[in-house]
């Protein structure tokens, strides 16, 4: 083999290596955050007595998780420029992430929420609770704690997977990557470099949620036992 | 005073007629219990009274509200009507403290210095005063019954109903449950008991309403426990044997 | 707006769907294989092997498969081979299948109740017999619906096979925006054509988990 692997060409653009991971650290936790709140809503809305609710958010549901993210984002982004509404590269990348996260955080919040017995329910209503406070105070705290494992991994791969954002030019790690290979003409180290990038990211995420849930769940904390 | 009164109540699931006909009162104060076998009807018809089910023709009034009414807003109900489930339905993510205080707080508009203040005289009601920042899962069977009568109570409400609440509980974890009802009757509160607990029912019970096959066989004070006036409730009693 | 989408533009999305199947079944096939070979290190009482294959699904499972295909593609150009896109994508489509593949595989291997192990044991079966006659038969009953749920998140991963240059579905769609610059009509019309293809693997999938009535959901959902 007459390459001759060359990484000190490709270590030297830490610094725009360091600006993507921040571009992808934002680009998720945005996404997580508002992802978050959208699934909860939609699992909420997914056991509604309101037929029409709970079409809704099935067939977003399905529409979603059916089509690959990429066209996703073709869509998004391309589609609104073609109405008129030409949006930042960073803008459509959350808004299209968001509408992704969101339908799969539905299936998990819906999976947690069904895992509530009806006599917890019960209960809560006898103690004359209105809806919203049951929902709040009984149903989505323990939801979440039993789920939070799934919704954990889930919010890592959206990290990962706001890599195929590159694809319209977000800024984030692997456009910098395709960026530093094209200079540097050392694509399988770059690729490399960035894959260790991505690595550490993952762990930073994990070890994030994980001190969340310390906080979010103090039953869990101070017992160790699972829901 | 009459504070609960049931007037031809029915009430079938599906095909199944589970209450046929039931018409009995509660007075203020009274402790009145309800006996019968599997089957009888004794639940439904303490549930139907906290708007758990819904009847299918009758009358029902508890502590002025028409249960009846299809119209009726369960929540104010059930400011008023504290009921206890055979299991205990604690919120396994509250501490003891959080449970009781949590609907103080926000079905009646509770501070959270009344909440608290509230939770202690409940807890020290039920002899639990030390386990308040315990978790359910770390309390043994009778001492989560205590803690679900205590969170009832802290409703501060005029009735309390009790499904069996004993049945899911050995024998020594069903005395200490026994113990704090039977304080709660001196007390002068009015209760409503479904139990197969005799002794309690007998010693403990101003009424005592046997039901059978949905219906009221018959009702009475403790005498009835000496002297069964039907030949159900001779034969349910076991005197048969 | 001038309509510019015809017939010759359907053929074209309908031509990159094959390919989306065959790269798809080519995943499959290969990650399949060795995501199979995965599982079994996972559950080898043999510590190296079980380290290894940890080590293995720790480090796919945390690299975008965008990266792994960029990966695949110059690894392999450095390696002096030319290879059309498609070998690329269907190698790093292998690699990535086969560490998730092989963990759903490793769960449901593990979801067999300890007492069939020892039940074999006790019968002096070999640990080949062991899994071979009894833990396997039981472990594939379990793992056909994640299987077929996950088949789903391939067809749907196999679009990033379009930035190597692979001409499948979601290139097919780029290629026909860029000569006629509807993206609405165009990339609607090639999310509706990955839809059919998903939707029924979907369907099927919670179909199989309701017969089987599995209490234990080993889920795992790549984007």
């Amino acid at each position: 083999m007459t390459y001759k692997f060359d990484f000190t060409a490709v270590l030297a653009q830490w610094p725009l290596f360091l600006q993507g991971a921040g571009l992808t650290l934002k680009l998720s936790v945005a996404a997580t955050l508002v992802g978050l709140v959208i699934g909860t809503l939609c699992a909420i809305g997914r056991g509604s007595h309101n037929p029409i609710m709970t079409r809704a958010c099935a067939v977003y549901v399905e529409a979603i998780r059916n089509t690959p993210l990429l066209v996703q984002i073709f869509l998004v982004y391309f589609g609104l420029a073609s109405v008129g509404l030409k949006v930042p590269a960073f803008v459509a990348a959350v808004l299209a992430m968001v509408i992704n996260i969101g339908a799969y955080t539905a299936e998990i919040m819906r999976a947690g929420i069904e895992s509530i017995h009806k006599s917890q329910i019960e209960a809560a209503e006898c103690l004359a609770l209105s809806r919203p406070q049951i929902y709040l105070h009984v149903i989505l705290r323990p939801a979440m704690e039993r789920v939070y494992p799934a919704l954990t991994s889930q919010f890592v791969l959206l990290m990962l997977a706001t890599s195929i954002t590159s694809q319209i030019s977000a800024e984030e790690l692997t456009a910098i990557a395709n960026r530093v290979q094209s200079d540097t003409f050392r694509s399988f180290e770059t690729y490399v470099v960035v894959a260790m990038f991505y690595l550490f990211l993952s762990l930073l995420m994990r070890g994030a949620f994980w001190a969340a849930g310390l906080v979010l769940f103090p039953r869990r904390r101070k017992l160790g036992t699972p829901l | 005073m009459t504070i609960i009164q049931l007037e031809n109540v029915h009430k079938s699931f599906g095909a199944l007629k589970v209450l046929d006909g039931v018409s009995f009162s509660v007075n203020k104060g009274e402790v009145f219990a309800i006996i019968g076998r599997s089957g009888s009807g004794k639940s439904t018809a303490l549930r139907c009274i906290d708007r758990l089910e819904r009847i299918d023709q009758g009358k029902i009034q508890v502590a002025g509200h028409e249960v009846s009414d299809p119209n009726l807003d369960p929540r104010q109900l059930r400011r008023d009507v504290g009921i206890v489930f055979q299991s205990y339905n604690l919120f396994p993510h509250l501490t003891v403290a959080e449970n009781i205080a949590l609907a103080p707080r926000h079905s009646k508009g509770k501070t959270r210095a009344e909440a608290r203040d509230l939770t202690d005289r409940v807890l020290a009601q039920v002899g639990l005063s030390d386990k308040a920042n315990n978790y359910p899962e770390q309390l043994s069977g009778g001492q989560q019954q205590r803690v679900a009568i205590a969170r009832s109570l802290a409703m501060e409400p005029q009735v309390m109903l009790f499904d069996e609440v004993t049945s899911a509980l050995d024998p020594q974890l069903t005395a200490e449950v026994l113990k704090v009802m039977a304080d709660l009757a001196a007390g002068g509160m009015t209760m409503v008991l479904v139990t197969h607990e005799m002794a309690f029912a007998r010693n403990v019970a101003t009424t005592t309403l046997f039901m059978h096959h949905g219906r009221v066989w018959e009702q009475g004070g403790p005498e009835m426990f000496d002297r069964p006036q039907t030949a159900e409730l001779h034969q349910f009693l076991g005197f048969g044997l | 707006m001038s309509f510019g989408f015809n017939s010759n533009h359907l053929m074209f999305l309908l031509q990159g769907a094959g390919w989306t199947l065959v790269l798809s079944l080519m995943a499959f096939v290969g990650g399949g294989l060795v995501g199979f070979l995965v599982a079994l290190c996972r559950v080898s009482p043999n510590r190296t092997l079980r380290y290894f294959s940890i080590a293995y699904v720790q480090l796919i499972q945390g690299t975008p498969l965008l990266i792994l295909m960029f990966l695949t593609y110059f690894g392999l150009s450095i390696l002096g081979l030319t290879l059309p896109a498609i070998v690329a994508a269907g190698l790093s489509m292998t690699v990535y299948v086969s560490a998730y593949i092989g963990e759903i595989w490793r769960g449901c291997i593990q979801a067999v109740p300890r007492t069939q192990w020892e039940a074999a044991e006790c019968l002096a079966l070999s640990r080949v017999q062991r899994m071979r006659l009894v833990v396997l038969p039981q472990a594939l009953r379990i793992a056909t619906p994640p299987t077929v749920g996950f088949m789903v998140q391939i067809v749907k991963n196999t679009s990033l096979a379009s930035v190597v240059g692979f001409v499948e579905l979601a290139r097919a769609g780029q290629v026909v925006n860029n000569s006629i610059f509807e993206p609405l009509i165009v990339y609607m019309l090639t999310a509706g054509l990955y839809f059919l293809l998903c939707f029924p693997l979907s369907w099927w999938s919670r179909q199989l988990e309701h017969r089987l009535l599995v209490t234990q959901r080993i889920e795992v959902s790549a984007i």
